[in-house]
């Protein structure tokens, strides 16, 4: 049935809104079963519109796009059947309780009762809510609220989860309880695709990213390949005061392979961070506050687009 | 799935949060034709003389009126089903969003969604015949006709205005469509008066409007009187509004649905 071996295979993908914005232009990527997979990119980047096109909420323009080894144009509502969904924004049903819910999600894929009976009991379960099983959705939490859609998602046993933004608006705490809850769904095989412009939650979840901007793809591979493909082993953060900077002439350039320009610092990209901060201290260059730290996601999107993950 | 099964399970969804206030919907539907028929039937019928009657189809004022109130519950109780609580399933709560990533299609949502109107008015018009029952109205059994038919007015109103809904970006556009839509089709689609007391020109304009066709069925059905060349024309009036109302909402909520 599949002509793929991935369970999304996208070439030259494209999505051109009516007002003629191109949301997406022309992506390829494939993503692979039993993965998490996941699309990085500031807002406005084409993360949104690429995950309705696969979820088939939203048309495809031009370009090939399989879901499970179907179309998304013919098949739809077969497609549909087997994906599980987390949007942006919660559309949970606020006039139901937690529990009506799941089972009510569940009879629109028309799962009979009994199974949708005994699967929201274990999902409710896997998100730690059993105890909420008969409150109204409302007075819940927005961690918990997340972690109901995701319990949602799960009611049809999905071949795919897509997860847009899981952890945007939430605390850190709630963040973590939901990332520990997601690797296990990865644990158990499950593949999902999740969007983020939190490097650190690509870094914590995805096995394998794509990094969007304007509406392209500008690199792909795993967290720790685009990190050693495109950023040094280590960064240096360096703060000035308003006057040292403003001479400092350049004289920073050579002791590192890269130096980027934040409006509140300066990053020396090298492999070596304390070697270079014992040579800007050998300039007699008076720096205000100094920090080395592993180069992460965000220097890698820094590096690719000379912007910031969240401006 | 079959898209009537489908449409069940948007039926049940909208039954789950429903069954937990019945008791309190059921009581206003026995409130409201009760203040009705005391306040217009006894309170203005007796004022009307003897002869004012033949106007009237020779019924007391009453009588003539309590079918055409149930015909016009029926398409407020549909234009309150079908406004906010549509534009919210779109926009405020997002449900329709949430049943679109199943494989249910914006077909099921918009038949699931008249299941239900046509239940609960089917409901709300048993309720209203029993009161006309007990006011001594209705003349015959097969009176219990007209609840089938006020199902019939509300779904029929109750597509076109899912179509109007689905097209509206905020609610804006509901209080011109109560008050220069719903409110003149309520006075004047032969509920309080005849239609023949209207000038010529106007009497033609309400033959056209559909709450006409609906009160003319349920008066004829409640008060045996039935015209009977005039029934089909009525009844094809509303299963045609009723075609044209699904069509328009189903495109309508796609074209919403889908950006």
């Amino acid at each position: 049935m599949s002509q793929h071996p991935s369970l999304v295979h996208a070439r030259g993908l494209t999505k051109r809104y009516k007002n003629g914005f191109t949301a997406v232009d022309g992506v390829d990527f494939d993503v692979r079963p039993g993965k998490a997979f996941g699309f990085l990119g500031p807002n406005g980047a084409g993360k949104t519109s690429t995950m309705r096109m696969i979820a088939c909420s939203s048309p495809i323009t031009e370009g090939e796009l399989s879901v499970i080894g179907m179309d998304p144009r013919t098949q739809a509502r077969e497609i549909k059947a087997r994906l599980g969904v987390v949007p942006q924004i919660d559309n949970l049903d606020t006039e139901l309780t937690v529990r009506e819910n799941l089972e009510m999600y569940a009879r629109y894929f028309d799962i009979p009762r009994g199974v949708a009976a005994e699967r929201t009991d274990e999902l409710l379960d896997f998100v730690q809510l059993s105890e909420r099983a008969k409150d109204q959705v409302e007075p819940l939490s927005g961690g918990m609220k997340r972690r109901l859609t995701i319990a949602r998602a799960l009611i049809n046993d999905p071949d795919l989860v897509i997860l847009d933004e899981p952890t945007t608006g939430l605390d850190p705490q709630a963040r973590h309880l939901l990332w520990e809850r997601l690797y296990q769904l990865k644990r158990r095989g499950r593949t999902l695709i999740i969007t983020t412009h939190y490097m650190d939650e690509a870094e914590q979840l995805c096995d394998h990213l794509v990094v969007m901007d304007k509406a392209k793809i500008v690199a792909e591979g795993s967290p720790r390949q685009l990190i050693d493909e495109h950023a040094t082993k280590e960064v240096l953060e360096l703060r000035f005061t308003d006057t040292v900077r403003a001479n400092l002439d350049g004289r920073l350039e050579g002791l590192a392979d890269r130096v980027e320009q934040l409006p509140d610092r300066l990053l020396l990209y090298t492999a070596d961070g304390e070697r270079a901060l014992e040579q800007v201290h050998a300039l007699s260059i008076p720096v205000e506050s100094a920090l080395v730290r592993r180069s992460s996601l965000e220097d890698v999107f820094l590096s690719l687009t000379g912007r910031s993950l969240i401006e | 799935m079959t898209v009537l099964a489908a449409s069940g399970r948007v039926w049940q969804r909208n039954w789950l949060v429903y069954r937990r206030l019945w008791h309190r919907s059921l009581a206003f539907g026995f409130l409201q034709p009760f203040f009705f028929l005391t306040a217009m039937g006894i309170g203005i019928g007796t004022l009307l003389s003897a002869d004012a009657l033949d106007a009237f189809g020779g019924f007391p004022y009453i009588d003539w009126l309590g079918p055409g109130l149930l015909a016009a519950m029926a398409m407020q109780t549909s234009t309150f089903e079908s406004t906010y609580p549509i534009m919210n399933k779109i926009m405020w709560g997002r449900n329709y969003e949430a049943m679109l990533s199943t494989p249910l299609g914006t077909r099921s949502l918009v038949i699931g969604e008249l299941f239900w109107v046509a239940f609960r008015i089917g409901t709300l018009a048993t309720v209203f015949l029993v009161v006309l029952t007990v006011f001594g109205i209705t003349r015959t059994p097969a009176a219990i006709l007209a609840v089938p038919v006020a199902a019939l007015i509300g779904i029929a109103f109750s597509s076109c205005l899912i179509a109007f809904t689905a097209t509206q970006r905020n609610d804006v556009g509901f209080s011109a469509l109560f008050r220069f839509v719903i409110m003149p089709l309520f006075l004047f689609s032969g509920t309080f008066f005849p239609l023949s007391r209207l000038p010529d020109a106007i009497e033609w304009i309400a033959w056209l409007t559909p709450l006409f066709h609906g009160v003319q069925l349920i008066r004829g059905l409640v008060l045996d009187d039935l015209n009977l060349a005039g029934a089909p024309i009525h009844l094809g009036y509303l299963l045609a509004m009723l075609a044209i109302g699904v069509t328009l909402a189903d495109r309508n909520l796609h074209r919403r649905m889908a950006g």
